[in-house]
């Protein structure tokens, strides 16, 4: 499970990130015209796009002489970083409870 | 990627300074007085989060208003080393009461002494949950998502 409050490990932690991930929500884009639609720069981008990527909410192919990223269209990626979440929090939720019950 | 056949298990662990009957009994009956209460599903806010104690039990919650919604069922209930339970919520954000679509969670508690026991946690077969129809027919030309999938990305999101 991701590390619990460590925002380089969270995947919509940083909002450009977040921005990334909203323009290719709605059409898949390369590195360099990502780059032209938000005020960050092109290695910025990449490296948001392999934290998505291993987040496994992204994934890159190739398109010609281009590489092209588009969102996992299941969604599957985002359904199970929201699910690590939700047993990250719950299981620290139920060790707490545990030590704590008569 | 492009092989989404099989979306990899998420694993949690936990050790508890609690002999192994009181680590199983205060995660199953008392699933209540330690569950997160911003988990859930149901419109209203969640007055209860219940587990049936028993095999074929329900797992499910209880709004302030009185509605329930389901959230799977108790597949094995194996005091104190192991409990079996589906969660069958897909792509919709609805309760799916067919077996087929349902992803599984196991729990797994070991004795590492007299009070002290390691939790361990898998919850698979997500792949399951998710009506592939579905959700192909709400995505836009563009690729984009249905909008039921951006609530997920905005409850991540929200708790950045």
């Amino acid at each position: 499970m991701a590390a619990y409050g460590d925002p380089r490990l969270s995947l919509f932690g940083d909002p450009s990130r977040r921005a990334i991930f909203e323009l290719l929500a709605r059409h898949p884009w390369s590195v360099g015209e990502l780059a032209k639609q938000l005020p960050i720069t092109r290695p910025a981008v990449s490296q948001h796009l392999r934290v998505l990527k291993d987040g496994g909410l992204v994934f890159s192919r190739s398109e010609g002489t281009r590489r092209v990223y588009q969102i996992d269209p299941a969604g599957l990626g985002a359904l199970r970083a929201y699910l690590d979440r939700i047993w990250d929090q719950a299981l620290g939720a139920y060790q707490q409870a545990a030590e704590a019950a008569p | 990627m492009g092989d989404t056949s099989t979306i990899p298990a998420i694993n949690g662990a936990t050790t508890v300074r609690a002999p192994i009957e009181k680590a199983f009994r205060v995660f199953t009956t008392s699933f209540n007085t330690w569950w997160p209460r911003e988990f859930h599903i149901g419109q209203a806010e969640m007055a209860e989060a219940i587990l049936e104690p028993r095999e074929g039990g329900r797992w499910y919650e209880r709004g302030v208003d009185g509605s329930e919604c389901d959230w799977g069922r108790v597949l094995a209930w194996e005091p104190p080393r192991r409990l079996l339970i589906t969660w069958q919520i897909n792509g919709s954000w609805q309760y799916d009461p067919d077996p087929l679509h349902a992803s599984e969670i196991e729990v797994r508690f070991t004795a590492e002494g007299p009070e002290r026991t390691r939790v361990e946690l898998e919850h698979r077969h997500l792949e399951r949950l998710v009506d592939g129809q579905a959700l192909r027919d709400g995505i836009g030309e563009g690729g984009g998502w249905s909008s039921n999938l951006e609530h997920f990305a905005k409850a991540v999101a929200s708790q950045d």
